[in-house]
């Protein structure tokens, strides 16, 4: 057999290797003293809370901080439609925008809550679409996206695996009904329209109870 | 619980097609594939569930469970059998099933056959072979090993209740069926753009991917950890029509076929590791395998100003040609 030398392919191997950490950058002590109007809702771990019958408040500890600055974002300028959340993104500067993101994504993840009234059948079903999706209905499974444990991949797709049912669902009827359309390339869209209520009910429980980190 | 033969049924005409447009009303993103052509023979190929529910032997569900498994996770022959960032599901979308994405059942009733890539009788695990030397850059598990027999089974179970020997020419979306001729000559710039709007986010700037805690999330489409010059995807027609019909993921059939051209021109104009079947100079190379294989490729062209594949670079493994690849004669010693 041939050999054949690799020697700069290995060291560039090892090099992209390494994932990619977020780039924002931002204050996490004045991000900290900036969310005194956002503990009522995501509290003060921000571990947010699952509201059953009510909008949930999404956990933030944990994610990713280009993600979150992003989203803040687009609810001030309206590209993300919350009612709830305007009024409060609007009083903050674009640097206090990139603080609190920096604050919230160095936060310890809280385990999500609202899985817990589900069937064993509903857990597997949530699992399938999770992590094998549903190729006949063209599903993707979220993993694809969301990275290996749905704990989010690089800026662009957050994770999801430890965050509350509650919000889980909302969101995802939030871009079946048109009310969330600020995913890049419209990525998210194309595979929420394609779950029903059984669907949405099933992933959302499932992967609010795997572990965030 | 739902139609399992959803995107398949989509496709087929009549009563079908009507229930399932509407259903698809307001859709944004509906999946669009070709409708199958008058007389072309559609298979729907079985899932992991129904071979829950077959009577075969328990070690037999056990060896093509295995066989799935090392398909969509190829990757846990790293460094082993594989050496780029891809698994067989890379490119052969959704367990290897769908339409339009190289579904792999066909292999498993056309093989034994003649492949004029390497000019010789081939069987099923030799194709398998074929993709793990060139689309995973990498070393093929030995003929009639564990890994190798559950892949095969696997191919097998996809292809379950299709004549052997049935024609290869006439199944709905084998392969990556090729696309109309571009109306425009592809070009780099347009393709450029393609990419730089719908791919970028997931397989980056430099076409590397992504990496997340160390593991695989999004596969290189060029560089030292994508397929090599002398994988099948290399052909721009093969490129494009992948493209076209899977990608952006997620949203198939999306971009205009012009796009898909301009793309796959874009993607294989960029360097990857060497084409095993290397002499040790790219124009020979290119000249020896150009009617089978390079007339379709950028090997050994000069693009924006780089002879491209004019390298000794076999990305992360330390050989340039399995062993396996060897020519067969099928006559007595
Ligand atoms: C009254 C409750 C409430 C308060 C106070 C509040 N939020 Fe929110 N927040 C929400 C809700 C509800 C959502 C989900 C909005 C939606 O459905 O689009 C949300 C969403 C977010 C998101 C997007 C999370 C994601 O995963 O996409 C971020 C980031 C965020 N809030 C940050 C903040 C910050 C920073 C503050 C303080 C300045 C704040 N919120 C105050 C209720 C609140
Ligand atoms: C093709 C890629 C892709 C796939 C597959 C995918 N997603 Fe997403 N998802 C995205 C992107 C991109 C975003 C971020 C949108 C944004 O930036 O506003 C997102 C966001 C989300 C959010 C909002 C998170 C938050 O914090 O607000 C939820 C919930 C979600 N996805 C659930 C799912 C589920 C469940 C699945 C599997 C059934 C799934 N996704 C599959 C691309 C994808
Ligand atoms: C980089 C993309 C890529 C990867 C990764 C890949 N393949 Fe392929 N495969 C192809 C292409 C291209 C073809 C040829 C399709 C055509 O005929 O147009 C093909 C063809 C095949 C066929 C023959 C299908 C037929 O219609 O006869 C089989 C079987 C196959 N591949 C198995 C595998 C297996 C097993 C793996 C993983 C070890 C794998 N492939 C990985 C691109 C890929
Ligand atoms: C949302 C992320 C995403 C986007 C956007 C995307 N891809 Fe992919 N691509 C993937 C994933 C994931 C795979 C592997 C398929 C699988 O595992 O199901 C893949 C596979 C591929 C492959 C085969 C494997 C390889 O690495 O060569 C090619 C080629 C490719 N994509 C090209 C493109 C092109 C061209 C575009 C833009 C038109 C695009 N992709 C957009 C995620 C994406």
């Amino acid at each position: 057999m041939k050999k054949y030398q690799c020697m700069t392919l290995i060291a560039a191997g090892l090099s992209l290797a390494i994932s990619s950490a977020s780039a924002l950058e931002g204050d996490a002590q004045a991000g900290k003293e900036a969310t005194v109007m956002c503990v009522a809702c995501h509290q003060g771990d921000g571990g947010g809370m699952n509201i059953p019958k009510g909008e949930s408040w999404p956990a933030l500890s944990g994610l990713d901080a280009d993600y979150m600055y992003k989203q803040l974002q687009d609810i001030k300028s309206g590209a993300r439609e919350s009612v709830t959340m305007q009024a409060f993104v609007s009083t903050l500067t674009d640097k206090q925008m990139r603080d609190v993101s920096v604050y919230y994504s160095q936060l310890p993840a809280v385990a999500g809550k609202g899985g817990e009234d589900v069937t064993e059948e509903e857990l597997a079903h949530g699992e399938k679409l999770a992590m094998q999706g549903d190729w006949d209905r063209y599903i993707v499974p979220c993993k694809s996206c969301h990275g290996p444990n749905n704990q989010g991949a690089g800026q662009h797709f957050p994770g999801i695996a430890g965050q509350h049912a509650g919000y889980i669902s909302d969101q995802l009827h939030a871009w079946k009904k048109g009310k969330r359309h600020n995913d890049p390339q419209h990525l998210m869209l194309a595979i929420a329209e394609r779950l029903d209520d059984n669907d949405i009910r099933a992933v959302s429980a499932w992967l609010s109870r795997q572990p965030a980190q | 619980m739902r139609n399992r033969t959803f995107l398949f049924a989509q496709a087929i005409a009549g009563a079908v097609a009507l229930s399932a447009s509407a259903v698809q009303a307001d859709i944004q993103y509906p999946v669009n594939n070709p409708q199958p052509k008058e007389g072309q023979y559609v298979h729907v190929p079985p899932t992991m569930e129904d071979l829950e529910k077959t009577e075969f032997h328990p070690e037999l569900k056990r060896v093509i469970r295995r066989g799935y498994d090392l398909f969509m996770n190829t990757q846990q022959l790293r460094g082993k059998n594989v050496f780029n960032s891809m698994n067989c599901s890379s490119c052969h979308m959704g367990e290897g099933r769908l339409p339009f994405a190289g579904p792999v059942w066909p292999a498993a009733v056309i093989l034994p056959n003649y492949r004029p890539k390497n000019d010789h009788v081939n069987n099923l695990e030799e194709r398998i072979a074929g993709c793990f030397s060139y689309s995973m850059n990498g070393q093929p598990p030995e003929y009639g090993s564990d890994d190798m027999i559950a892949l095969a089974a696997y191919h097998q179970w996809l292809a379950k209740g299709v004549p052997i020997y049935s024609s290869g020419k006439n199944m709905y979306g084998r392969g990556y069926p090729k696309l109309a001729e571009p109306e425009q000559k592809m070009d780099y710039q347009r393709g450029k753009k393609v990419y730089e709007e719908n791919c970028m986010i997931c397989h980056s700037s430099d076409g590397s991917g992504l990496v997340q805690n160390g593991k695989e999330v999004f596969p290189a489409v060029w560089g030292d950890r994508s397929y090599n010059w002398g994988a099948g995807i290399t052909r721009h027609f093969t490129l494009s029509s992948f493209v076209k019909h899977n990608m952006p993921l997620g949203q198939p059939n999306t971009l205009t076929d012009q796009q898909a051209w301009d793309v796959a021109y874009y993607i294989n104009s960029h360097e990857r590791p060497q084409e095993p079947r290397y002499t040790g100079n790219v124009k020979e190379t290119r000249e020896k395998y150009l009617d089978s294989f390079h007339v379709h490729t950028n090997y050994g062209l000069k693009v924006e100003g780089r002879l491209l594949g004019d390298h000794k670079n076999t990305g992360e493994k330390d050989f340039l040609k399995p062993d396996v690849l060897r020519p067969r004669t099928y006559t007595a010693d």
